[in-house]
């Protein structure tokens, strides 16, 4: 591995994890489509702010588009107060016009400078290792991977310091408001750090990357906890995975990092929601299989003991019988029959089906239960 | 290049046909979009439809516009299936599934087009137009492709239009009466899919939503009926398509799909302000007349208190007075003036006193509000 391969995958890991802690909040406020918002509407700050400094290293980028960041949140809420539209339209709208003018702007009067419209949608991650932070002639190290860093603190601080706050505005905003939280200035806080850290990795890894990386960890380590720090650490460890398995698919290939690294966070949800022990479509399926099979020897015990002493009894319990009875096909009678002997609640004489004694307890059970 | 050469110019006449045929299928269809809250769908939709043409075009090396869009549709409608079942089957909520869809299909595309343009065969160049779009590199085919693939939306739109109808604002209901309310679910998905991808070459995946949107919303404002909204959110829809893309064709760096977005928006914000009934401007003079008619009625009735006190004698009462009973709502003198006009009161020097006809109205005004 080279330094500039190294210093690739430190600036990536560290935006996956800057993105994946407020992301984790995006995830659960159902807000994710803010990220998109935000992430598309910073440029016009950006572009904005460049002509009055005219120098795209200077903080006053930053501040700007992290203002332009809120500025959208508190738009869409204003056109979506005005009652005319519903929030989604407001949102499906305002975004991209400011979207728009911000690349109108760039096109038109940036020339060939290091802003263009394929750096805003891909970021230029290859290109970070080789941007430097010197401070007093020493070269101290790449100066993405300070920016994310800082992003990384930054809100790591915030989700320290207002935790209880969160956590509670989160979970019960009702409970949140009424005990006097102010849950207009922890939406905003938390809106201010998602345009920070949409800022900083905007450079990095362009727009479309800062959605994937904020929402697609997070939600694939909702699907595998019900805990909130564990929640946070899984998204980060997600993003982090993402960051580095990217990089190296994207040597392979010699495609677009932003691109593979987005798509591994769809791969690793796409495995979580299909495996998920607890929550995943396999885990699902088979819970639904084995379910339907604890019903159905239910019934079938039920059933046995019903017509155990009677005189139908050899006509009621053999075995082709089941299919008349329960409308069941011959491979999941069997199925169930040998569930039924495995759990020694029955046994098999020829054709016939004999109940045993815990067959009796089970089926005594259900029925009492019934 | 001049504008008005949209009727002379062969590639401008092309053009403007092309993006006037794309408002009318995505404003009419949008309607419905916007009607069941699924804006913010378009925006996953389109998205999800770039690794669709990159495959088409890996698979088949052909640049044909059926082969890309159908593979755009195909793309589109999977990431739209995508996020219903993540809704269905987890506690992950639309938006994030939305947000997820976006993003990662997005990613994908682009490292196919990444990959794409380091093929060595010479005819890779081009794909790219389809982030921000490029109305310019329109031609007679493709403007065919977005008829063979639009037309026939809006003609189902028509023969289902009562069971669109009901899909949109009374799911339950529709169901009651017997109508495969599921299956015409399926069916308006797969037209929003159409209508986004005939717009990908003009308008571009990445801002394509807005031009489902957009013109919906302006026509919302003008309209209460389905009918009425899906014409005018067609006609917004060409206008600023047409509008916008004959702007970008004619200037140098003008990006299509931006241009059209900005067009539409100014459309979107001026009926939320000067629609009639809806519009924030109506609003306003509306409030403003209302608390006024309040206004003046609250001081005759004031006057009419103070001569009750008075045992019904004439007596000037001074502006102060009533501004003081007037609890700091203001509009006191214009109220008077007004009263004064209708001839239900008069000045004196003292200050001001009912006439009988205004006497008259504050005793109907007071029978009134017992009743």
């Amino acid at each position: 591995m080279t330094p500039q391969q190294f210093d690739i995958q430190l600036i990536a890991s560290l935006s996956a994890v800057a993105c994946a802690l407020p992301g984790v909040f995006l995830v659960l406020r159902r807000m994710a489509m803010m990220s998109d918002a935000i992430s598309h509407a910073i440029l016009v700050g950006i572009v904005l702010a460049f002509f009055a400094v005219k120098d795209l290293s200077s903080p006053i980028l930053l501040i700007a588009a992290a203002a332009t960041g809120v500025l959208t949140v508190a738009l869409v809420e204003m056109v979506s107060r005005t009652k005319l539209l519903k929030e989604d339209a407001s949102m499906g709208i305002v975004f991209p016009v400011l979207f728009s003018i911000g690349v109108i702007l760039i096109s038109r009067y940036s020339g060939n400078i290091h802003l263009d419209t394929d750096s805003v949608l891909l970021g230029e991650l290859a290109l970070a290792p080789f941007d430097r932070l010197v401070i007093g002639g020493h070269d101290i190290g790449p100066l993405g991977a300070y920016t994310m860093g800082g992003a990384v603190l930054l809100n790591l601080a915030f989700i320290i310091l207002f935790y209880k706050e969160l956590k509670l505005s989160t979970f019960d905003p009702g409970l949140a408001a009424a005990i006097g939280f102010s849950p207009a200035l922890l939406h905003y806080s938390h809106m201010a750090l998602v345009s920070v850290t949409a800022v900083g990795a905007f450079d990095v890894v362009g727009s479309i990357l800062v959605v994937a990386l904020m929402v697609a960890p997070p939600a694939s380590a909702y699907l595998l906890t019900d805990r909130l720090p564990v929640m946070i650490l899984l998204a980060s460890l997600f993003g982090i995975a993402s960051a580095i398995l990217g990089f190296w698919t994207a040597v392979v290939l010699d495609a677009s990092i932003a691109g593979t690294m987005a798509s591994w966070t769809g791969i690793i949800f796409l495995l979580v929601f299909l495996f998920a022990p607890d929550r995943g479509i396999v885990a699902m399926v088979l819970r639904r299989h084995r379910q339907r099979g604890d019903f159905a020897l239910r019934m079938l015990v039920v059933h046995l003991l019903q017509h155990e002493n009677e005189p139908n009894a050899l006509d009621e319990c053999r075995i082709d019988h089941l299919q008349d009875h329960f409308r069941w096909d011959q491979v999941f009678a069997g199925r169930i029959i040998k569930l039924g002997k495995r759990r020694g609640v029955l046994s098999t004489a020829g054709d016939k089906l004999v109940l045993q004694q815990d067959g009796r307890v089970l089926a005594q059970r259900a029925v009492s239960e019934s | 290049m001049n504008p008005l050469d949209i009727f002379t110019d062969y590639t401008l006449r092309t053009v403007s046909l092309g993006a006037a045929l794309l408002g009318i299928v995505s404003g009419g269809l949008g309607s419905f979009a916007l009607l069941r809250k699924q804006s913010l769908m378009g925006d996953a939709m389109s998205h999800a439809a770039l690794p669709g043409i990159a495959l088409a075009f890996l698979f088949t090396g052909s640049k044909a516009p059926l082969v890309l869009l159908l593979g755009a549709a195909i793309a589109g409608w999977l990431g739209t299936w995508f996020v219903m079942q993540v809704i269905r089957k987890t506690r992950v909520s639309q938006d994030s599934a939305m947000g997820i869809v976006l993003s990662v299909f997005f990613g994908l595309g682009l490292v196919l087009l990444t990959f794409i343009q380091k093929l060595p065969t010479a005819s890779q160049a081009g794909l790219d137009k389809f982030l921000f779009g490029q109305a310019a590199t329109l031609m007679e085919k493709d403007v065919i492709t977005m008829a063979v693939l639009g037309l026939p939306a809006l003609l189902l739109m028509g023969v289902f239009w009562k069971e669109l109808k009901l899909l949109s604002f009374d799911r339950e209901y529709g169901d009651t009466l017997g109508f495969a309310m599921q299956k015409m679910d399926l069916l308006l998905t797969a037209m929003l899919v159409v209508a986004i991808v005939i717009g990908l070459q003009t308008v571009g995946v990445v801002l394509m939503s807005a031009m489902v949107v957009a013109p919906a919303a302006a026509a919302r404002q003008w309209t209460d009926r389905m009918g009425g909204m899906v014409v005018l959110a067609s006609l917004f829809g060409a206008i600023s398509g047409v509008s916008g893309a004959v702007l970008s064709a004619t200037m140098e760096n003008l990006p299509t799909g931006p241009t059209i977005v900005v067009v539409l928006s100014v459309v979107v914000f001026g009926s939320m302000i000067f629609a009639p009934r809806r519009g924030l401007l109506f609003n306003y003079v509306r409030s403003r007349r209302n608390s006024q008619r309040l206004q003046v009625r609250a001081v005759l009735e004031d006057l009419y208190m103070l001569s009750l006190q008075h045992a019904g004698e004439k007596r000037p009462h001074p502006v102060q007075t009533l501004r003081a009973m007037s609890w700091g709502h203001g509009g006191v003198e214009r109220s008077l003036r007004e009263l004064e006009e209708r001839k239900w009161v008069t000045q004196l020097p003292g200050g001001w006193v009912l006439t009988t006809a205004g006497e008259l109205q504050a005793q109907q005004h007071a029978g009134e509000e017992k009743s």
